[in-house]
Parts: structure tokens; sequence; C-alpha cells
């Protein structure tokens, strides 16, 4: 029986819009971005709170220490571009000025993993992630469709201490109803299974629902977790889910090192050893349609499939 | 802290006494950037440039001095130590286990700190995204931001330049202390700023030149920097690296290199001499 899932807005935009939302009620709020802000959709929050946005040019580097400057005093910053420029240009300023001295600022990485497309290799933030989780007291959401984005940012916005927003380019399908409690830092079982677990985040998410319709046809029980915070991971959720599933899947739009799967196996190999499989990238992608990325680079239902059966056989 | 010219100079031979006793004691540290910038720090805390309390170290109208060469913190902390924010006899411990007087400057060691610094290059940064807050909250207060010559090679300094000279923010201050040298060599050799004062003008910067160990001088280069608006503004400190002590000026060997005992002595006997000439 395969579930339908409803095409929703892209994380981007939904994120442009909770921001401005959020804005309208928190003075402190103030966003920067990197002269990309009509495509990190930040430029929504520019349109309806002017004031409280700054547009700091092609210069990432200095964005990402003026949100220090920003909230050492008092502002909560949101500073945002692609991920790849942000975290890669933006990295000694997060480790210097923001993990070290553990300041408030929240970055937001749109156009991550491979499904831009078009643009390519130099534009696919695929390294973001484990960036982002090796600075001590940073905290790391990848959230799958524009429902989990509403009911992140807020509590994001609650949080004191430095944030990463992973975004994506193209709609994502809902993966959540409106009712569904959503909660910094614990796992959400999306679909219940017993047989083994598929872990993913963002965009994998669906790829992984869809997997596990599959699977049942074949008589295969998984169970879907969605860890939209890979920092701080939730170790109990994992823990559970590798004594109650005979093992565990990772699925991720990033590259195998340093991704979900590395921190998951983390927690995984010292508490509940099972047989676990890790889909994601080991290389640079290329140009193409982003429905081509996923087909190309084997992240697609098709593939979590094959690879279930692989570990369980 | 408001003090005469003749007052500040006495000061400035005190920090550099503290500077070098406590690389001494560490024998470790970065003798040669700190004494270069001394005039600099003592005019910003002690002749009455910046705006603080040591009493309130964290009210929030106090201007804010960002020690973005974070290598030079021996300077910053003698001058901390002087203004009472810290126990001088805290100034022995530097760079040991336990200290709050890191390497580098620490926020979390040293709360009251503006930046955790020693990645060069994001002061000005820093203080651009503090200025742009003072102007939201229509506050008044000002950000002073020490670099280095050496440090004016990295490419975020003009990303931040560029930026403070097109918003105009005249509630940013820097100071360059050009003293000529960086750890490898001297500027002209690895890479050389010159002509920085076209730079900056370049950049849309206000522009002071000054003697950096001309203490009157520099008093009133930054009070010009402080009261000037329509454009944030640079001191250029025309420095003497490792300034006060016969054998470390202009010898770059102490860029990064404590004085032995013997070397200590003789540094203590020259500032000493030096305080006999002023008193």
């Amino acid at each position: 029986m395969r579930t339908e899932y409803k095409m929703g807005k892209a994380t981007r935009l939904a994120y442009g819009e909770a921001l401005t939302e959020l804005g309208k009620q928190n003075p402190d709020i103030v966003v920067l971005d990197a002269d990309l802000s009509k495509s990190t959709m930040s430029n929504r929050f520019q349109a309806e709170l002017p004031e409280r946005f700054f547009n700091i040019g092609i210069a990432e580097a200095n964005m990402v220490s003026m949100a220090a400057g920003f909230a050492s005093s008092g502002k909560i910053p949101f500073a945002s571009s692609f991920a790849t420029f942000l975290m890669s240009k933006g990295f000694d300023q997060m480790r210097q000025s923001i993990a070290y001295p553990n300041l408030n600022v929240k970055l937001c990485g749109s156009h991550s993993g491979i499904s831009i497309g078009e643009d390519g290799p130099s534009q696919m933030g695929i390294e973001d992630v484990a960036l982002a989780c090796a600075l001590p007291g940073f905290t790391v959401v990848v959230p799958a469709d524009e429902i989990a984005v509403h009911k992140l940012l807020p509590q994001i916005v609650e949080h004191k201490g430095p944030v990463y927003i992973r975004t994506s380019r193209p709609k994502s399908a809902i993966v959540y109803d409106e009712q569904t409690d959503i909660v910094l830092g614990k796992a959400n079982i999306l679909r219940d299974g017993s047989d083994l677990t598929i872990a993913a985040m963002g965009l994998m998410v669906l790829e992984a629902l869809k997997a596990a319709d599959e699977l049942e046809a074949l008589g295969i029980s998984a169970r879907v977790v969605d860890f939209h915070t890979v920092k701080p991971i939730d170790k109990e959720m994992i823990i559970r889910c590798a004594r109650e599933t005979k093992a565990i899947l990772s699925v991720e739009e990033h590259l195998l090192n340093g991704g979900l799967g590395s921190i998951l196996s983390l927690v995984v190999t010292e508490n509940a050893p099972v047989k676990m499989g890790f889909i994601g990238l080991d290389d640079y992608a290329e140009s193409g349609t982003p429905d081509e990325m996923l087909d190309r680079y084997g992240l697609r239902a098709v593939n979590i499939v094959n690879k279930a059966q692989q570990i369980l056989s | 802290m408001n003090l005469s010219v003749n007052e500040l100079k006495l000061k400035a031979i005190t920090i550099r006494e503290e500077i070098v006793k406590m690389i001494a004691a560490s024998q470790s540290g970065h003798p040669g950037g700190s004494l270069s910038a001394v005039e600099i720090v003592t005019a910003l805390y002690f002749g009455g440039i910046l705006k603080h309390d040591p009493a309130h170290p964290t009210l929030p109208e106090r201007d804010r001095f960002i020690l973005s060469k974070g290598h030079a913190a021996p300077v910053l902390y003698a001058a901390f130590a002087e203004a009472g924010y810290i126990d001088k006899a805290l100034l022995p411990t530097l760079r040991k286990l336990g200290s709050p007087l890191q390497g580098h400057p620490d926020k979390r060691k040293l709360p009251f700190l503006e930046a955790s610094t020693g990645s060069l290059g994001q002061g000005i940064s820093l203080a651009n995204g503090m200025a742009q807050a003072a102007r939201l909250n229509n506050e008044t207060h000002q950000m002073f931001v020490l670099i280095g010559d050496g440090e004016s090679d990295e490419g975020q300094i003009w990303e931040a330049a560029m930026y403070a000279g097109h918003h105009r923010l005249d509630n940013v201050n820097v100071i360059l202390d050009m003293n000529g040298y960086q750890l490898d060599d001297s500027n002209t050799h690895i890479l050389n700023l010159e002509p920085i004062t076209d730079k900056w003008k370049a950049f849309n910067w206000n522009v002071i030149d000054v003697d950096g160990h001309d203490m009157a001088a520099v008093v009133k280069a930054l009070a010009a920097a402080k009261a000037h608006t329509g454009s944030p503004t640079v001191v250029i400190a025309r420095t003497v690296k490792g300034q006060g002590v016969s054998f470390m000026e202009n010898n770059n060997k102490f860029h990064g290199v404590a004085p032995t005992e013997d070397e200590l002595k003789q540094a203590l006997s020259e500032l000493e001499q030096q305080r006999a000439t002023l008193s």
C-alpha cells in the first residue's frame, strides 16, 4: 500500500516565512544575509521588517563575525547563505567568534545537498552538517518539511546558544501533520516497524517513508525516524531503535563522513551494537535536474529498499 | 580615569614592566607586538578615551574595546590589572594551567572581555555587528578595535572595512598598530601594506596618521577618532615592535619569544631609567 504525500513548500521558503512571523513578535531578532536573500528566502523578513535586515554583501566571513557582534549586544541574529558558502567561508568565524565564546547566533544554510540540481557541485552543501556538528555547543537542525520548520524555529529562537539550520531548495512533501509535537533534540517516529529502523533527515525522510511502504509489500516492517536534530542527537531514541529493531539504516543527502550515519554509529556501537547500513554521498555530484541528482546518486526509496534487504539478509 | 600626558607616560612604563615580567614568568608569549601597542592601550583606558568602569565592567553604555590582534593579550591584561578589572597578582599566571589569563583573550575565562580573539581578522566585523546593534537601540557608545599590520593581510579586514565605510559606521574606530613586522619577517618582505593611508581612504574611512609612541599625539588622535562623525575612523599608529626595551626594538626574534632572566633584568633596568627621566 502506498501512502500519498502532498507536496508542500520548500523548507527555505518556510524558513523565511516563519522567521518573519517570529520577527514581528520578538524585536531582538535581526537577520543577516550575504547577497543571497532571494534564494535563502530571508528576503521575506526584509520585506516586512527592513530596519532589522542587514545585507552584508558577498562577504560571509564578515557576516558571520558581525552576527557574533549582534549576539554579544543582546540581539538574536539569524545569518543565512547557501549551506556551502556559509559553512566553508564562515567556519573560522563560527569557531573563533561563536562556538568558542558560546554566543547566541543562529545560522541558516539553504541549498543543501545535491537536490539543488542544475547549478552543480560548487553550489551544493554536502559537508555542512559535519562541519556544524564538529563545533562544540552547536545545535544542528535539519527540518524535513514546512511543518517541522514552523514548529522548530520558535524553539530555536528560545534556545540560548548557537544553532545551525539546514534548508533545501526544492519543495518538500508534507511528512508531518499539524498535531504532531516536534521538539528540538527529540527524534520523531513517523512510522513504526519492527525489522529495521530507517533513520533520515531533511528530504530523505520522504524517501525513507516511501521505502517503508515498498518494504512492507516485501514483508519487511520498517520503522522510519526523523532525526531533525542531528546535534545533540537523541541518544535514547537511537538506543531504543537498536533494541527494538534488528538493524539501523541511515539515509542522508550529505557526505557519509561526519554526517548523520557517523553520529548514529557512535551511539549504536557504544550502547547497543546492531547491524547498520549507510546511504549518503561520497563524492561531488554534477549538474542535472534535482530528480536526476537523487536518482543518479542513489538517494531514492529504491536504494533504501535494496540496502535494507541487503543488511537484513 | 583621565590622566595627564606625563602620568600616562608613567603608566605606559608600568604596563611595559608588567608585560615583560608576565611573559618572563610564563616563559611564553608575544613581547614585540604587546610593547608596540602600549601607548595606544594606555591612552584608551587611562587617557579618557574609553568610557568604562572597572567596578561595573558590563555597563551597557560602556565603550567596547576589541583586541583583534589577540596575541598582544599581555598589554590588555596589564591594562586590566592597572585599571582594577583583575588582581595584579594574577599577571604571573599568564598562560599557566587554570589561569583566566589565557594565551589569547578568552571570554569564557574573563567574561567582561568584549570578544575572544586569536584567529586574526575578525575584530572589525565584530565591531560592525555591535555598531549596527547600537544604532538599532539608539545607543551612543562606540567600538574601538586594535588590529595589527600583519593581521591586515587577512581578507576579512577588508570585507569589514568596506562594510563599515559603506554604512558610515562612525561608531567604529580602528587603531592599526603599524609596527612593521609579522611573525616571519617585515611586512615589506612578506606582504607590503603601503600605501596604507590610501587604502583606508579608498574604503571611505576617515584616516588619522600618528606616531604611535607620542603619547600626547595618540590621545589627540583617539579623541579625534571618537569625535568624528559621518564615517568610521582608522588611526594608523606608526610604532616600533618591541618599543621601550632596546634589544627588543625592531628585533623580530621577540615576536613570540620570552626574555631570559638576564634579559628581563636588563629590560626592567631600562624601563626604570625611563621612569627616572619622567619623574
